[in-house]
């Protein structure tokens, strides 16, 4: 299962943190340090996994942002980097085109997103249409 | 009231708002910490409002300062009260700030339990989504229990949207309140035949999580599961399946003879990287728990091996590594198939990516035999040299240790090779593994007999190299290496070709700087020396040799008694009194040396390294009650005073009843197991295998010094590994032809072949290979009847265990879940729960009277399964056909299952959720930009697909980066 997400970009800058798992702050913050210290010194030609701790990241680069997803060790990679990819494909439609300002100025709307396709650490809908409805059903609500 | 709501509005002009904060901390970049505590003295006024609409802004903002890194557990009670909002857009703004910084340590946490009831029953499903998200984050054990019953509830509600949410969420209630799972599960299981195929892909992920944790207890499920695994077209869900059923298959070997076909089809025919890397998976456990020998299952293992090859050799990186990681797992039980890949393996030793190497090593270590040790090693040698970063290298150090050392040195043929490598690994410019490399040596010197002579001469010449350690004073790493080296030649100097030499080497005042453990080692086996010497001096009737070393020890030793090393000094002096004690028993011509020499009677033998603990406790002895009575003040979790002690505190105020202790006791030690299992920082004790070095006789000690070495070793007239390539090979090819001819005699006598070594089946197999010097490894010593049980290899911290019950057990009515307004009545724990007949399947209690009576509504097979589930796995099992309730051929050809799902009207595998948008979702299963070649073989079975959907599929864009088009600046 998914123990958490995090988008930063390369300066470090947390655009999304969510945790599956629970943790005090001092550590969550030593856990962003921590993932944005191995994650950035990767380049194009390294894998998308990085063992880490006793679980793994599996993570993506959009641009100037690390999307980071950390995950049990027995997890299918594979899987995660494409529910990483969905992920963002999503928040493209959504913002349409989305930059890093957009998760900025809207991060609450970013943290919806996560949560309608993620919940409790586990992947929960992958059909990005469905999402997208849902979505727009909440910001009608507004 | 108008007046005040025109006032609050007026108030809210002035507040700022997100993007004002946002934009505030942009512009502050100098000085961000005087700005936002600026902002959060702004917005704790905010907080003071009744507005409840300033209120969620300042909570909003709030949750933004606390992503960067903010402490806002301050505001929890604020979080609270906007949670209750009845508005949706404040509600949701509440429990997303809860769900981000609550945890079990907020104490407010227990006044939302009524508020989040309440939201979970609210009308509209947005109210209760939205409850039941942030509870998935924030939930306790208290809330857990609590909630338990509403959410099981919320299990069966009519949105599809709120059931997928109440299953998922079910885990980590079960996780909280293991009590939980029980009376849950019957329903959890009804899930997975849920109409709605995004519930039943929820429930799959729930089990699958709770059966990887526990997988007996999910057996009896093996057919539905397989059933979903034929039917699904879902490539996440089948994922999730088949790796379930990859921990399943070790515990029923008869389910993986039954999974090994459709899996087969499955990497045959699927175009998604990820569900063919499951599948080749969950194969090699299944082949893992077959045993071994069957001929027709050596065609799954070649197919495995030949996916995985294609893999490895794809440019994709991602899929390099993975394809490593699955082969190291072939590797463990099919060492011959992925041996022919060596070639393979040694290319990812150049990879760039550390990770891909780091695996591709792994593999090494497995692969190695007595014919290829040396070849292996002698590549990863000259990858020492080449490699850039200290990092890898000492990887690769550890890993050649490894590889050598393991299985007691099963595949060294010649340890002279051997400790040859080792010498010349001491030539590593900065590397932290002297001690690695001490201990091995120690090791190859004590337990293998026949090379210590030869030991001895290299260890002497290191130390009359003198090298080591000169690199700098006390912080080169590599002088760990004399302690082993002075050791040896002290220990076995009657070997020693020159002791004197050697002797005079270990007095040089250089010896001085070195660090204070390991001169201790040099003063005590400078005694060791002095005595071989003595003795042979007197032997050959020398006095005046002998009183010359009596006089060198008393004129060099003084520079050891002034250390300041406590050790070294105490040594330095008793040994320097010996030796003027010894220089005037030589002044009267008295023989001393067999006195000396009794002084290192006798052999030291090795110790097993857990001997210590398979010493059996005597009788009458309680390890855990205290000798002495611990210290008043110590509350730290380790040492918790035990009950018998309690009274004896004169601190504890009240003696609490003993009962109440060993329950706290309990609670704590569960406390902190489940806090070191949450824990990322907690690192399991995993015995690595360099722990086993850590456990010899007399290197646990040895610290860690750090190295700054600037001046690469090399140490002249040293042996160098290389050579013995050569010598290997000649020396194999000498016995090969002495083996041909053998076996031409043997032909010629006798037909049948003697059933020894040489007849037997193996022509060039490594077991030909005979070691160079006779190897008498002398076994570790254990001690007298010592248990020979294994028990210290489990983990006793798995937080799972909680959750292993056993599901198929009827309810009892202590077990049932509290139903609201009940939170009296189930916290007495009823005493019956043990005198609950297990067998008793009459007597229903009611609850589950209603549930049966559901189910029978359901079908009869679901009642029939739970019934009798275990004659059911069996049957299911043993029959070749599939029994009448899951109708899927046994052996499905994709062809099969595609037409199958043709027929129920479903998209085809790749293609689908089943629902109306799926198809094109689906598609984004395979990973498109992974699996070019594959595409191409899949073009056909694709383009039958594609005619089925109602959107041409997207167009992939081909580099990722362009889904974030820099439209504005881009923020840093």
């Amino acid at each position: 299962m998914i123990r958490f997400i995090l988008i930063q970009n390369r300066a470090g800058k947390t655009r999304l943190a969510k945790w599956y798992m629970q943790f005090d702050d001092d550590e969550k913050q030593k856990l962003i340090e921590e993932v944005h210290a191995v994650v950035t010194v990767r380049d194009a030609k390294h894998t998308n996994f990085v063992e880490f701790r006793n679980f793994k990241i599996i993570y993506r680069r959009y641009a100037g942002l690390y999307f980071c997803i950390c995950v049990d060790v027995s997890d299918n990679n594979l899987a995660y980097l494409e529910a990483i990819h969905n992920f963002v494909e999503v928040l493209n439609e959504y913002f349409h085109n989305v930059c890093e300002l957009d998760l900025v100025f809207n991060f609450y709307k970013v943290y919806t997103v996560v949560d309608e396709m993620f919940l409790a650490g586990e992947i929960r809908e992958t059909s990005q249409t469905k999402v997208l409805k849902q979505l727009l059903m909440l910001q009608s609500l507004e | 009231m108008a007046l005040k709501m025109v006032k609050g509005s007026i108030d809210r002009m002035f507040d700022k708002n997100l993007q004002d904060l946002v934009r505030g901390i942009r512009n502050h970049k100098e000085d961000e910490a005087k700005y936002i505590s600026q902002c959060i003295d702004e917005i704790k006024q905010e907080l003071k409002q009744d507005n409840i609409a300033v209120k969620a802004n300042a909570v909003c903002k709030l949750t933004y300062l606390q992503m960067l890194g903010y402490d806002i557990s301050w505001a929890a009670f604020n979080i609270i009260e906007v949670m209750s909002a009845s508005k949706f857009t404040f509600k949701r703004i509440g429990y997303l700030a809860a769900s981000q910084c609550f945890h079990e340590g907020t104490d407010v946490i227990m006044l939302t339990t009524n508020q989040i009831r309440k939201d979970l029953s609210s009308p509209s499903q947005y109210d209760t989504g939205v409850a039941l998200t942030g509870l998935s984050c924030f939930v306790t054990p208290d809330l857990a229990r609590d909630l338990a019953n509403d959410i099981m509830t919320l299990m069966s509600h009519t949105k599809p949207y709120i059931r997928k949410k109440a299953v998922l969420i079910m885990y980590k209630v079960f996780l909280r309140c293991p009590e939980a799972l029980r009376p849950a599960f019957p329903r959890l299981k009804e899930k997975l035949e849920d109409p709605d195929p995004g519930v039943q892909s929820a429930a799959v992920n729930v089990i699958c999580e709770l059966a990887r944790r526990n997988p007996k207890n999910y057996l009896s499920l093996a057919p539905l599961f397989f059933k979903l695994m034929t039917s699904s077209t879902n490539n996440w869900v089948l994922i999730k399946i088949i790796k379930l059923f990859g921990a399943l298959t070790p515990l029923e070997p008869r389910l993986g003879k039954k999974l090994i076909e459709p899996l087969t089809n499955l990497i045959h025919s699927t175009s998604a990287m990820s569900l063919l890397y499951e599948c080749v998976n969950t194969v090699i456990a299944v082949l893992i728990s077959l045993s071994s020998g069957m001929p027709n299952h050596s065609a799954s293992i070649q197919l495995c091996v030949q996916k995985l090859r294609i893999l490895i050799e794809d440019s994709d990186q991602n899929l390099k590594y993975l394809g490593l990681l699955a082969m190291s797992k072939i590797l463990r039980t099919h060492p011959k198939s992925v041996q022919a890949h060596k070639d393979l393996v040694l290319q990812c030793l150049d990879d760039k990516d550390e990770s891909i190497r780091l695996r591709a090593l792994d593999l090494l270590y497995g692969m190695v035999s007595k014919k290829n040790l040396v070849e292996i090693v002698r590549k990863l040698m000259s990858h020492v040299d080449k490699a850039e970063g200290t990092a890898y290298r000492d990887e690769l150090l550890t890993k050649i240790i490894d590889i050598c050392s393991q299985c007691n040195y099963q595949h060294v043929t010649n340890f002279q090779w051997y400790v040859s490598v080792l010498v010349e690994l001491t030539q590593l410019e900065g590397t932290r593994h002297g001690h690695l490399l001490a201990a091995q040596m120690l090791d190859v010197a004590i337990r293998v007999k026949a090379i210590r002579k030869f030991a001895v001469a290299q260890m002497s010449a290191l130390l009359d190299s003198a090298h080591l350690g000169a690199g700098g004073p006390q912080r080169n790493g590599i002088c760990e290496v004399l302690y082993a080296a002075a050791w040896i030649c002290g220990e076995f100097s009657e070997h020693l070709q020159e002791p004197q030499q050697t002797l005079e080497a270990m007095l040089r005042p250089k010896v001085t700087t070195l660090p204070g453990h390991i001169q201790a080692v040099y003063v005590q086996n400078v005694v060791k020396l002095y005595a071989c010497i003595l003795q042979q001096k007197e032997q050959a009737a020398e006095p005046e040799a002998a009183q010359d070393v009596t006089q060198l020890m008393v004129e060099r030793l003084p520079q050891f008694v002034q250390s300041a090393d406590l050790e070294v000094q105490e040594r330095a002096s008793c040994v320097l009194q010996l030796a003027k004690h010894i220089q005037k028993l030589q002044a009267k011509g008295v023989p001393v040396a067999e006195e000396v020499s009794a002084l290192f009677a006798g052999e030291l033998n090795p110790v097993a390294p857990k001997a210590q603990k398979k010493v059996p406790v005597p009788e009458g002895l309680d390890l855990d009650a205290w000798i002495n009575e611990p210290p008043s003040d110590s509350e730290s979790e380790d040492e918790k005073p035990k009950a018998i002690f309690h009274d004896e505190e004169p601190r504890h105020a009240k003696p609490r009843p003993p009962e109440a202790e060993e329950e706290e006791l309990a609670r704590r030690r569960e406390a902190r197991k489940q806090e070191q299992a949450n824990n990322p920082f907690y690192i399991k004790s995993s015995p690595s295998p360099q722990k086993r070095y850590q456990d010899m006789p007399g290197v646990e000690h040895i610290p860690v010094v750090q190295i700054d070495l600037s001046v690469p070793l090399k140490v002249p007239g040293m042996p160098v590994s290389d050579q013995y390539v050569k010598l290997e090979e000649e020396r194999k090819h000498r016995q090969r032809l002495e083996k041909d001819r053998r076996r031409k005699k043997k032909k010629d006598k006798d037909q049948k072949g003697r059933p020894r070594r040489h007849s037997m089946l193996h022509t060039e197999s490594d077991e030909d290979v005979a070691p160079a010097q006779r190897v008498d490894i002398v076994t570790e010593e254990m001690p007298e009847n010592a248990l020979p049980s294994d028990e210290d290899d489990k983990d006793p911290n798995d937080p799972y265990r909680a959750l292993d019950v056993d599901l198929d057990k009827p309810l009892a009515d202590s077990e049932k879940l509290p139903v609201q307004k009940h939170r009296n009545a189930e916290t007495t724990k009823s005493p019956e729960k043990e005198d609950v007949p297990v067998v008793e399947k009459k007597m229903k209690k009611p609850r589950k009277k209603e549930k049966k009576h559901r189910e029978k509504e359901r079908g009869k097979k679901e009642k029939g399964k739970e019934e009798k589930e275990g004659e059911d796995l069996d049957f299911w099992l043993s029959t070749a056909p599939l029994p009448a309730e899951a109708p899927a051929p046994e052996e499905p050809g994709v062809d099969a299952v595609i037409a199958a799902a043709k027929e129920e009207g479903e998209e085809p595998r790749g293609a689908g959720q089943g629902d109306e948008d799926g198809a094109e979702d689906a598609e984004r299963n395979p990973e498109q930009k992974s699996s070019k070649h594959k595409k191409k073989k899949h073009k056909k079975e694709k383009e039958e697909r594609t005619k089925d959907k109602k959107k041409p599929k997207k167009q992939q864009p081909p580099a990722h980066v362009q889904l974030l088009p820099p439209r504005r600046e881009l923020l840093h």
